[in-house]
């Protein structure tokens, strides 16, 4: 069953169009991967997902329809979305940053998700009263992926998560992400440059090349398909 | 105030040491950024002859108007040679100040006092105005390195509210205010031929000139890019050899002597120098701040644009509601919010749009350094005060 | 020593006010990033309306009190209100200087139509403190003695200050609202309604604006439309002394401000007459060596 369905879908800034007729499917329970340049659409696309920009096409979770909606609508959909540079709460504490994303639910768990996250990363303990902004890249990163989980969402979006990370951290991140999504069933869509960890841990990627998906395909298979390798993920 | 974004427009937070993708605000040394890209034929033609109609116009204008009209149009030169000068440091440095008026009334009252105690000629009391300011700014301008974006707009706040508290303890005219009257026979004109009005006119127009030339040929310079880089992504700038303190300071300075130039030229169109007033100085602040933004930030010829259209304003408003004065400052300020409004990047940089529509890229001459983003791909900046649309 | 008691006492006061002001400062500040010139003429404005809704002779006589809550629900009202139609469509240009101008816009603006609408004529506002004095003590001759207005004045601003910061801090609301000052996109993902957010900002606001007003005009022997303009500048001072993200911090400089001020009025000579040097000399000093204001929290920048 499919969780997220891109149809169509065409958008950009202005006059100037990014994405021209992308189709995408994100089965539930997978992690799908968007691979692509700099500058190929792979950002656009999510944005054009969280209602940021305005799109044309359709764009269906669960089964309806969500194009059009303004961002705080989609994300009380259940889709929580980490944008490039992580949206750090800067002038907030760590602590204050996680309770953000817990902001709209109205159960009485968040106390107990906020253990839990501590507890799965436990340098964001450390530093729950520190202001957010004056953490490394590493842990900013790590916040914004908690932050997301304390909303508890179906979906997750993630847009270059290993964007200016030391390669050590990029590894411990996308082992916790494939964590999430092996052991509590998370549906993540997610965008890199980073190919070789993202394909790791998916389940299905797509090639994105000016605006267009150029490729696509079950993840280890573009992983080792070396023609694909090279003439779209460099290496 | 943007935060530099990748080719799909989305914000990049820079990773650590390395210069910013995209950010296209800083060329190294010794390579021009193309100010001026090939603008077609018939905008260039038009430009030209748009340029001379106006130069004729501004010489033959006193001949043709009447004092009182000269004087009026003398005030919307200082005010632009005022606004100029502010333009360097907040357009394209972006150091806020609402304290100009301050250095304003340093250009004024070292005039009016050599004058009036000392018995100079006016047009040489202007040098000294220019220098005096100057140092004040570049006073002001070292503290000011400490002090960031609000706080350095309320410091010179402060200033601006200081001066004429200073200025009247120490100053005392002949009414034992702090009031000062040069006398009128003081400005007769220096050129047979030309009656005082007229002089003082020209007077004006030629420093307006020569200063605008001159922040013209720093803008295109080398200056010109460290400002812009200062405001740009001020860090990234110091890796690229910028000297910050020296840019910031230094354009501080040279501000500050534009507004003084202006000041002193006030006392000559005008006729006073007066420091009775709390606010008058805040006010004037506020005057170039608002010639600067409605002309046109980070350009050229915006501050002298600005400065016509106020000028212009004022007259009109209050013009419009004789018997009820009151409303001139109402109706006045809602014409304010109406320009920005609809013409965000003031007038100037409204035209640059529009031409830029009609003509191929962005038109060069009116001088627009490159802006960290493009234009047309809204950058995604993460910092308090961006994007607020929504449909609430 | 009486005398330098009665001095402070004096400056606190004073202070208070510009306290109350530099407050609402603050709070937009915190909110929606923006510094808002206009706010002092927006009290005035609420406060002329307090006193429509007040006066026995030219309005409509309601008790103090009642007038000036009714004042605060409008001026709250109003303030949602500029925030929608004035402000936000300009900041969306993207240029905090062209928001500057739309407050410095709203600044003429106000004054002017609210003197067109209830005239120039000095107008005298009721006090909702009692009168009389308190005495604090005597030492030897007369004896040192506060207003009770003014410690009205003092339990009202305390009384705020407990109140937004238990907004701010502790509860979910507060939350959303500095979520959206510190990163109004990041907020958005988060479900959070960035515009309401805003409005709710400058509404608040607006509502000090409105009552810290009507209590200074209540204080005075009258009051016309140039009662904020001295005290904006105060204000300013006040809540750049103290930080301007700090809320505690802009009422404790409003009352250094206030301080500083009446001691140099009495004790410093020289500076006859120029006494605004001291509290704006004060802001000079601080700022240089503390950027951000004596309560501030220092920003790390990251690069």
């Amino acid at each position: 069953m499919s969780l997220l369905e891109l149809a169509n879908l065409r958008g950009g800034y202005g006059p100037v169009r990014v994405l021209h007729d992308i189709d995408l499917v994100v089965e539930e329970g997978h992690v799908a991967v968007v691979l692509g340049a700099n500058g190929a659409g792979k950002t656009t696309t999510l944005r054009a997902i969280s209602g940021l920009i305005h799109a044309q096409g359709d764009v269906v979770f669960d089964g309806r329809s969500i194009l059009g909606r303004s961002p705080d609508a989609v994300a009380k959909l259940g889709i929580a979305h980490v944008p490039q540079g992580r949206g750090t709460f800067t002038d907030l504490t760590v602590e204050e940053n996680l309770r953000v994303g817990a902001v709209n639910r109205t159960d009485g768990e968040v106390k107990s998700d906020l253990d839990r996250w501590y507890s799965v990363f436990p340098r964001l303990a450390d530093r729950r009263h520190q202001e957010a902004g004056s953490m490394s890249g590493g842990e900013q990163q790590m916040l914004a992926l908690a932050r997301a989980m304390m909303a508890r969402p179906r979906l997750l979006l993630l847009d270059e998560p290993s964007l200016g990370l030391a390669p050590l951290v990029t590894r411990e991140l996308f082992a916790q992400l494939g964590d999430l999504n092996h052991n509590h069933g998370l549906t993540v869509l997610v965008v890199e440059q980073n190919a070789n960890l993202a394909l790791d841990i998916g389940h299905w990627g797509y090639v994105l090349e000016a605006g267009r998906i150029a490729v696509q395909g079950a993840a280890h298979e573009l992983h080792d398909d070396e023609a694909v390798r090279k003439a779209y993920l460099g290496f | 105030m943007s935060m530099p974004s990748d080719a799909t427009g989305a914000a990049v937070e820079p990773a650590i040491g390395t210069l910013p993708e995209g950010a296209e605000a800083v060329t190294a040394p010794g390579e021009p950024p193309p100010l001026r890209p090939h603008l077609p034929r018939p905008v260039l033609i038009a430009r030209i002859v748009i340029g001379v109609a106006l130069s004729v116009a501004a010489l033959y204008a006193p001949f043709y108007f009447t004092p009182e009209n000269n004087r009026i149009l003398s005030q919307a030169l200082y005010l632009s040679i005022a606004a100029m000068g502010l333009n360097l440091l907040t357009g394209f440095t972006g150091q806020v100040s609402i304290g100009h008026g301050a250095f304003f009334g340093v250009g004024a009252f070292t005039t009016a006092i050599l004058m009036v105690d000392h018995g100079w000629t006016f047009e040489a009391t202007i040098p000294v105005a220019a220098v005096l300011s100057g140092l004040v700014g570049l006073l002001v301008g070292f503290p000011a390195l400490r002090v960031r974006g609000l706080y350095l707009a309320l410091v010179t706040l402060a200033l601006a509210v200081l001066f004429p508290r200073v200025a009247s303890k120490y100053v005392e005219g002949a009414g034992g205010v702090a009031l000062l009257r040069p006398r009128r026979s003081e400005f007769a004109s220096l050129i047979d031929g030309l009656d005082d009005d007229q002089w003082a006119y020209f007077v004006c127009l030629v420093l307006a000139v020569v200063l605008f030339v001159l922040a013209w040929n720093l803008v295109r310079g080398r200056m010109g890019r460290a400002m812009v880089a200062v405001r740009d992504q001020e860090i990234a700038a110091t890796t690229v050899g910028v000297n910050l303190a020296g840019t910031k300071v230094g354009t501080f300075a040279l501000s500050a002597a534009y507004a003084g130039v202006a000041g002193s030229l006030s006392v000559m169109i005008d006729r006073i120098a007066d420091a009775t007033s709390p606010i008058l100085y805040l006010q004037r602040s506020i005057e170039f701040l608002v010639a600067m933004v409605i002309g046109g930030a980070a350009t050229i010829l915006g501050p002298a644009v600005g400065a016509f259209l106020l000028v212009w304003l004022r007259r009109n408003t209050e013009d419009l509601v004789e018997g009820k004065e009151i409303l001139a400052p109402a109706i006045f300020g809602a014409a304010l919010i109406a320009i920005v409004y609809v013409l965000p990047e003031g007038v100037v940089g409204g035209v640059d749009r529009l031409l830029a529509r009609v003509g191929r890229r962005s038109s060069g001459s009116l001088v627009r350094p490159a802006p960290a983003s493009a234009s047309d791909v809204p950058d995604d900046s993460t910092n308090p005060g961006g994007s607020h649309e929504e449909g609430t | 020593m009486q005398l330098f008691i009665e001095q402070v006492l004096n400056g606190i006061g004073n202070g208070v006010v510009y306290g109350s002001v530099a407050l609402a400062l603050v709070l937009i500040f915190r909110t929606t990033g923006i510094l808002n010139f206009a706010q002092g003429e927006m009290a005035l404005f609420s406060t002329y309306i307090t006193w429509k809704l007040a006066s026995e002779s030219d309005g409509f006589g309601l008790p103090i009190v009642a007038a000036i809550g009714i004042s605060m629900a409008i001026a709250f009202i109003a303030g949602a209100a500029i925030e929608r139609v004035l402000i936000r469509p300009v900041e969306q240009a993207r240029s905090p200087l062209n928001v500057v101008i739309v407050t410095l816009g709203l600044f003429l603006g106000l004054n002017s139509v609210a003197q067109l609408i209830f005239g120039t004529d000095p107008q005298l506002m009721p006090s909702p403190f009692p009168d009389g004095n308190v005495e604090l003590f005597s030492s030897g001759g007369d004896a040192v003695v506060v207003s009770k207005a003014t410690i009205g004045l003092v339990l009202v601003l305390l009384a705020e200050c407990l109140l937004l910061w238990f907004l701010l801090q502790r509860t979910k609301l507060g939350l959303k609202l500095r979520a959206v000052a510190s990163n109004p996109d990041s907020a958005r993902l988060h479900g959070i309604k960035a515009g309401t957010m805003l409005m709710l900002g400058w509404a608040m606001a607006a509502a000090i604006g409105a009552l810290a007003g009507s209590l200074v005009a209540s204080q005075r022997t009258g009051f016309d439309g140039s009662l904020m303009q001295i005290i904006i500048v105060y204000a300013f001072a006040a809540a750049a002394l103290g930080g301007f993200d700090s809320l505690i911090g802009a009422v404790v400089a409003g009352v250094v401000v206030g301080i500083a001020d009446a001691l140099t009025i009495q004790y410093v000579d020289p500076l006859e007459g120029i006494e605004v040097v001291v509290p704006l000399g004060l802001i000079f000093v601080v700022l240089i060596i503390l950027p951000n204001g004596l309560f501030g929290r220092r920003t790390v920048e990251r690069v």
